[in-house]
């Protein structure tokens, strides 16, 4: 009962942390139809700006966050001005192998810059230690990133439900043509979404750094985990993406827990399974 | 499909023989070339020349079939682990079988990999080349009392080829041996590519829609060029397994899988020269900087990366060909 709990919570923030990162991946997969190798390099880059803020500037975490989110934005929007915009539509192999030199390039100079060690973000108080949840304690940080998981889900879909943004982003992405043809200016709508993205990506990065350690091969190692959310998903789904975190961050977190011998043996088993069975993502639309 | 890739319009059959036999000139020459100045060098250009079948049989699918794929060492360290558990458990050193039992190994990791990665198509074939090259990959690091894990597989020792020419200290036996194998299978590939089948395989690049309303069966074709890459990979990785005598994981790795893509799209996507080429470019560059500063590989590989999808999408090969066309048309 023990196990079974703490695979539970652990599984449960351990999905929601993917969710966070790789939900802007789906968004901007959907949209701009580009296969993003790099996106789990934006989410280093965050872990790596908050870390220096929080442990080398002292600044506080929540400030830590922000300053993250705006810096990784700003380094990202160049990119998608001057590299991404040019393999919009471009055959897969192009996207694949842009983004994956972008990441390697990020890799390379992570390494330079802040060396091959680990970074921490120190924890504030608040977030330390155990929350005493009346039967059972867990630690107070998974139950943030539970929280900061749920609040991401909901507003996204309240801002892409709900809102004018969210109707000229899902008209571009069902006919870029139309949507262009009535007025919508679908060049800001990419680069809003793409920071959007990245921006949540950061974020995700940053609150995700005590179970996804910031180190250089971060983008690398983690890269695949974050395509295999959106492909499991379906490219543009957020219901597709959310269900896709949770069974993928229980289907890991079992394993490390039950049969740590064998690694990731059963993730990508389980994933080639999934993929095999619906090959378009679990809530993804026919082309 | 794939990188607007210039496929250079079908010369005449006896014109293209002769470029053919020019190309394999070439590469002899190159071979010679780097026995005599290279001779502290030969065990660099003997794996240049495994990588080169690796990037060859991944040429295959992806440039000739269009299939994006970043799991082909999958098939690469299926004939190499094949090979040499032959060798190390089972007592076949006799060089020219172990090289057989790695294309027979690729071949059946190329079918594997095949029929599986062939399910998806866009991301989703993406994700399954990641993931069968991570699922072959924990597979072996599991099977540690065959494949020896982490530590690598040790205890091959070919005996001499056809009983008479034994690997020597320097290598020089394995690089001669080498290039006789690449140029077999260079020669194969050339008449593979040129057959019914390859252009079969062309057409299904440019549009699958279009050949399966011809009547032909596209999975099944895609399937048997899988098979044959799997042949061509398996052959590349046995003979890094006579040539080093070891077997490590990182020839199952994702990393490899990823510098395999690099170097065919540094060549030059779609053309057998291309993927010569860019091994050569990408290995000896990979010399130089991380005996330079091996900090920044990573960075000037991705950089690399870059400006080739930039400012030459065709690679050095196409680019190099498109420059001679047009000299020859502005010559006319």
């Amino acid at each position: 009962m023990q196990t079974f709990f703490s695979i539970g919570v652990d599984a449960l923030a351990y999905g929601m942390i993917l969710f966070v990162i790789s939900i802007g991946l789906s968004v901007t997969m959907g949209l701009m139809r580009v296969i993003n190798l790099a996106h789990g390099a934006f989410a280093m880059i965050g872990g790596y700006i908050a870390s220096y803020a929080a442990r080398d500037l002292g600044l506080g975490y929540g400030l830590a966050i922000v300053i993250a989110v705006l810096g990784t934005i700003i380094i990202a929007v160049p990119l998608e001005r001057f590299l991404y915009r040019r393999i919009y539509g471009a055959p897969e192999l192009t996207q694949v192998l842009m983004t994956i030199g972008i990441t390697f390039c990020v890799i390379g100079l992570a390494n330079y810059v802040f060396g091959p060690t680990l970074k921490t973000i120190p924890l504030p108080a608040g977030l330390q230690g155990p929350v005493d949840i009346g039967f059972r304690t867990i630690a107070a940080h998974k139950l943030f990133a539970i929280g900061c998981g749920v609040v991401v889900a909901l507003g996204l879909w309240y801002l892409i439900e709900r809102t004018s943004f969210g109707v000229k982003l899902r008209a571009s992405v069902d006919n870029t043509a139309m949507a262009a043809a009535l007025g919508v200016r679908t060049k800001i709508v990419y680069a809003a979404s793409f920071a959007l993205a990245v921006g949540l990506a950061a974020f995700g990065g940053v609150i995700g750094a005590e179970l996804l350690p910031v180190e250089p091969y971060y983008a690398l190692r983690y890269m695949v985990t974050f395509l295999v959310v959106v492909s499991v998903g379906g490219a543009g789904s957020i219901p597709g993406a959310l269900i896709a975190c949770l069974l993928l961050g229980a289907i890991d977190t079992t394993g490390r827990y039950l049969v740590p011998e064998y690694g990731e043996f059963f993730f990508y088993l389980a994933v080639i399974a999934i993929v095999w069975v619906f090959p378009r993502g679990l809530m993804g639309r026919a082309k | 499909m794939s990188a607007g890739v210039s496929v250079t319009a079908i010369p005449a059959q006896t014109r293209g023989w002769q470029r053919d036999l020019i190309g394999i000139s070439v590469i002899l020459i190159a071979a010679l070339a780097g026995y005599f100045l290279f001779p502290n060098n030969l065990a660099l250009l003997t794996r240049m020349i495994a990588i080169m079948l690796l990037v060859l049989s991944l040429d295959l699918v992806t440039g000739y079939c269009g299939v994006a794929t970043l799991g082909h060492a999958a098939l690469f360290g299926s004939g190499a682990y094949a090979a040499g558990i032959a060798a190390a458990h089972f007592g076949i050193t006799e060089p020219i079988t172990m090289i057989a039992i790695g294309a027979i190994g690729g071949a059946l990791a190329g079918l594997i990999s095949g029929v599986v990665i062939l399910r998806g198509h866009g991301l989703a074939q993406l994700v399954l080349s990641i993931a069968i090259i991570h699922l072959f990959h924990e597979a072996a690091n599991k099977a540690s009392e065959y494949t020896g894990g982490s530590d690598g597989l040790s205890g091959i020792s070919p005996d001499p080829i056809l009983g008479v020419f034994e690997f020597d200290l320097w290598g020089r036996t394995a690089y001669v041996f080498g290039i006789v194998l690449l140029l077999l299978v260079f020669i194969l590939l050339r008449i593979l590519v040129r057959s019914p089948f390859g252009m079969l395989c062309r057409g299904i690049r440019q549009d699958p829609v279009r050949v399966s309303a011809m009547g032909a069966s596209v999975k099944l074709t895609l399937i048997k060029m899988y098979a044959i890459s799997g042949l061509v990979a398996g052959v590349g990785g046995a003979f890094n397994a006579v040539s080093t005598q070891v077997v490590g994981l990182d020839s199952l790795s994702f990393t490899n899988s990823a510098e395999a893509l690099v170097m065919l799209v540094l060549g030059g996507v779609g053309s057998l020269y291309g993927a010569l080429i860019g091994t050569i470019a990408f290995i000896w560059i990979e010399d130089l900087v991380s005996a330079a500063n091996p900090f920044h590989w990573l960075t000037i590989v991705g950089a690399l990366l870059i400006a080739v999808v930039l400012f030459a999408p065709k690679g050095l090969y196409g680019t190099a060909a498109t420059f001679v066309e047009r000299y020859r048309r502005g010559a006319k």
